[in-house]
């Protein structure tokens, strides 16, 4: 139910449909994003400006000159400090604003985020810093005591350019769905009351005739109506050859038209078009979970108030048993803790990745369901491939003519394909097709009778002609003149041989087959090279299916499974305790598809394949599968580097901010080089994650 | 022990206990969606800082429309997801974002930013 309601969500509406408003979509995340990213670095910049006055003056007295005229606890330096706490002031308004507003609005509905620790932090060294200056008489030295303005100051600069370099990381991230919204052009040139027209591509209806000239673009889908061309798809289905197209053809919109000129119909526009889709289900993945992530989820409720309670405890374990000044040390350890703490690095570790790995698939012609295929498809153990259609091409052809010494091939298969002309037989189309392709000029039969569970019995260009089975020629008495054993050959091969015999006398066999896909072999060795078990599952027979098994290396063939069935072969291999995968075509194969841990629908981008799949191939080729598994270990390799690395990040630096090395080392960290780290930790998983679009297919 | 350390973890402890309290112990009250003529059960969410309400109570087998509307330029609430029905939708600043999906069975299903940072529940009945 809820897959219907995706299809028709709520982004059409709110202006996330890409064909209606992809360029202002896009256009409008980067402006915002631009907007926020100058205004942090505003922030930035002013907050460093302070922050440089600041740092000198807390610390006058370990500067030649300054230190002459400030010295420590002068009057003099008060007046310093004071107006560095007003300076500071004005950071805290101007450049640390949104993380007090943040935190503020965050204690509102009882939550706590990075706005909340970085607040807690810079306004506690504030709040001091401003008691020490108006309130000496309250602190045991009862002297000037040092004041940390610069705290404040610098680490809100730090953590503003931090956030601005986030953001710029970030958007790289999302390239891959911005590249696809760009594919979209903007105007279709179409015919209406008789006039061509270019008209904003919005605005094309379905059932307009659009004209695409040579090198133009193609607005939306359609069939040709007119005219026929070479039309590259790549940006589509990741075929990197043109594909051809004729009249009844289909066409899918954002392609490029290579060589011809030709008018269409527009079938599906706006929000149905096959890119739209296929950026609607790449945004939807990309906003997913990985199930990794639930326990991060878990983890990052508790989170930041955990570091504020840390950051107590550390404050009174300090006080009660630290070094003097023990006041000062408390507090730099307990601002220290809850500036380190980046709850930020664990929040993005999966969704960064999520981002570039399903955006990386689409551009491939992969298009990955969420972050719980992307997960399951990593752990795979065992392929099962659908036969027809998907290690092959899914229709027959002709592929072996064998004559017998009184006639020639061409004469046969000239008589045989004119017969065939008149059969509906599926296989005939392949006799009439092959014939044609060998330049063939086709008579039409003068009779016609198809014999069921035998063959044909016709008449064509003044003879007759017997085409069929052994059955047909035993009955018509007909030598076999010793072909039988071609003809087992031939179906050892997986093909289905016919006999043809023209005047009474054999004239020959023809054989057709459903042929394998050029590069089927290849990913299945491969496939097999990644430690993966591939089963074949097919309703033919077992002879064709071990034939094809045979020539593409598969050892182990499920032959003669009944369609219905193919879903409980499926949860037979499951109970083997296997991760299993079944890659077959959208439609039929739907049940066995669901069943399956991962379901890869195969060579089609249509809003069904689409929905009863978890990986859809939109390119009809088995690379699909490999790239698609490549992709979603490279991603989860990553998710699992960025968790690691968030994790290990506040496993070890909250301790050191905690001070558990002083005792040891006399160490202890410094507020500054925690906002320096905080900010570094979310930038190390945006720009880990950025890596991922560095993989290519082997 | 000096007194002024006394003070000090007397007022650590009940500052932790207050925390644990505040943030963990508290439970929100929901607000339950409105039924509008259309059928379906809308309601208003305001994000900023957080979502606003975080708990919203729906009934089970009714068309949910919840509205978001982002006040704020931090890129953190960019994006809402809601895992459990398959949505997500990007937040534009300052539009009106209305995201549907259907409750079938009954239960608490979490709605959150793309980093979990900013949370609230569904509670469906």
């Amino acid at each position: 139910m809820h897959k219907t309601l995706s299809v028709s969500s709520a982004g059409y509406e709110a202006g996330l449909s890409p064909a209606l408003s992809g360029y202002e979509a896009a256009d409008d995340e980067a402006e915002e994003h631009e907007r926020e990213y100058r205004s942090l670095m505003r922030k930035w910049w002013f907050g460093a400006g302070v922050g440089t006055f600041t740092m000198v003056m807390s610390y006058p007295w370990l500067f030649p000159v300054l230190g002459d005229w400030f010295p420590r606890e002068s009057h003099s330096l008060w007046y310093v400090w004071a107006g560095m706490g007003i300076a500071a002031l004005s950071v805290i308004g101007y450049s640390g604003r949104h993380f007090f507003t943040g935190a503020w609005q965050a204690l509102k509905h009882r939550s706590a985020n990075m706005h909340t620790l970085i607040a807690l932090g810079t306004g506690v060294a504030w709040i001091y810093s401003t008691i020490a200056l108006l309130l000496p008489q309250i602190f045991p030295s009862g002297l000037l005591t040092d004041v940390y303005y610069d705290v404040t100051v610098v680490v809100i600069a730090l953590v503003d350019l931090g956030l601005a370099m986030e953001l710029k990381a970030k958007g790289r991230t999302s390239e891959a769905i911005k590249k696809l919204i760009g594919l979209q052009p903007r105007t279709a040139r179409v015919i209406r009351d008789g006039r061509e027209m270019d008209i904003p591509v919005e605005e094309v209806m379905v059932g307009d005739v659009v004209i695409v000239r040579p090198g133009g673009k193609i607005p939306v889908d359609g069939e040709i109506v007119e005219g026929s061309s070479a039309i590259d798809e790549s940006m589509v289905t990741g075929e990197s050859l043109p594909v051809e197209k004729k009249i009844g053809d289909e066409v899918i919109g954002a392609t490029i038209n290579k060589t011809g000129a030709f008018k269409f119909r527009a079938t599906k526009v706006g929000k149905d078009t096959a890119l739209a889709n296929i950026i609607r289900m790449v945004q939807d993945a990309q906003g997913s979970k990985v199930p990794v992530q639930r326990i991060v989820d878990v983890v990052s409720g508790y989170f930041t108030p955990s570091v504020a309670i840390l950051a107590i405890l550390g404050f009174m374990v300090w006080y009660t048993f630290g070094p003097e000044p023990r006041l000062a040390f408390a507090l730099i350890v307990a601002v220290t803790t809850l500036i380190i703490a980046c709850p930020c690095a664990l929040g993005m570790a999966t969704p960064m990745s999520l981002t570039t790995g399903v955006g990386l698939g689409a551009l491939n012609g992969i298009l990955i369901r969420g972050g719980e295929a992307l997960q399951t498809a990593q752990g795979l153990e065992t392929i099962i491939l659908d036969k027809t259609g998907t290690i092959t091409h899914g229709r027959p052809v002709l592929t072996d003519a064998v004559v017998t010494r009184e006639f020639d091939e061409s004469t046969m298969l000239r008589l045989a394909g004119g017969v065939e002309k008149s059969s509906e037989h599926p296989l005939a189309a392949a006799i009439v097709e092959g014939a044609i392709k060998r330049g063939l000029t086709l008579a039409d039969a003068e009779s016609f009778n198809a014999i069921p569970g035998h063959g044909i019995d016709s008449r064509i260009e003044g003879r007759s002609l017997l085409l069929g089975n052994v059955k047909l020629m035993r009955e018509r008495k007909i030598p076999l003149e010793g072909l039988e054993a071609t003809a087992a050959k031939l179906a050892d091969d997986g093909k289905t041989p016919m006999y043809v015999a023209i005047d009474g006398r054999l004239a020959g066999i023809v054989a057709v087959a459903d042929t394998v896909k050029e590069d089927s072999k290849q990913a299945i060795q491969t496939l097999k090279a990644m430690k993966l078990e591939v089963v074949m599952i097919t309703g033919d027979n077992e002879r064709t299916g071990k034939a094809i098994g045979r020539q593409v290396g598969i050892d182990r063939v499920l032959a003669e499974v009944l369609p219905q069935d193919k879903a409980f072969n499926v949860q037979k291999l499951q109970l083997e305790g296997k991760k299993v995968a079944m890659v077959g075509d959208g439609i039929n194969d739907a049940p066995a598809l669901a069943q399956a841990d991962v379901g890869f629908a195969i060579g089609t981008g249509t809003d069904v394949a689409i929905a009863a799949s978890d990986i859809t191939l939109i390119k009809g080729s088995l690379r699909g599968v490999v790239m698609a598994i490549q992709i979603s270990r490279a991603t989860m390799r990553n998710v699992y580097q960025n968790l690691f690395g968030a994790f290990v990040y506040n496993v070890l630096g909250l301790p050191v901010a905690l001070g558990v090395l002083y005792p040891f080392f006399g160490l202890l960290l410094s507020p500054l080089l925690a906002a320096i780290a905080m900010s570094f930790s979310s930038v190390t998983v945006i720009a880990n994650a950025n890596r991922l679009k560095r993989w290519r297919a082997i | 022990m000096s007194w002024d350390r006394i003070v000090v973890d007397v007022f650590g402890l009940g500052l932790i206990g207050f925390i644990v309290w505040f943030f963990w112990l508290v439970k929100t009250k929901g607000v339950k969606a409105a039924l509008t003529s259309g059928g379906y059960q809308e309601q208003m969410v305001l994000v900023k800082g957080g979502y606003t309400p975080d708990v919203i109570i729906v009934e089970r087998g009714k068309p949910v429309r919840l509205n978001f509307v982002r006040q704020e330029s931090a890129s953190c609430s960019e994006m809402v997801l809601l895992p459990a029905f398959n949505k997500s939708a990007r937040l534009p600043e300052g539009e009106t974002v209305p995201v549907e999906f259907m409750p079938k069975e009954p239960g608490e299903y979490e709605f959150a930013c793309q980093m979990g940072m900013l949370r609230g529940k569904i509670i469906v009945e």
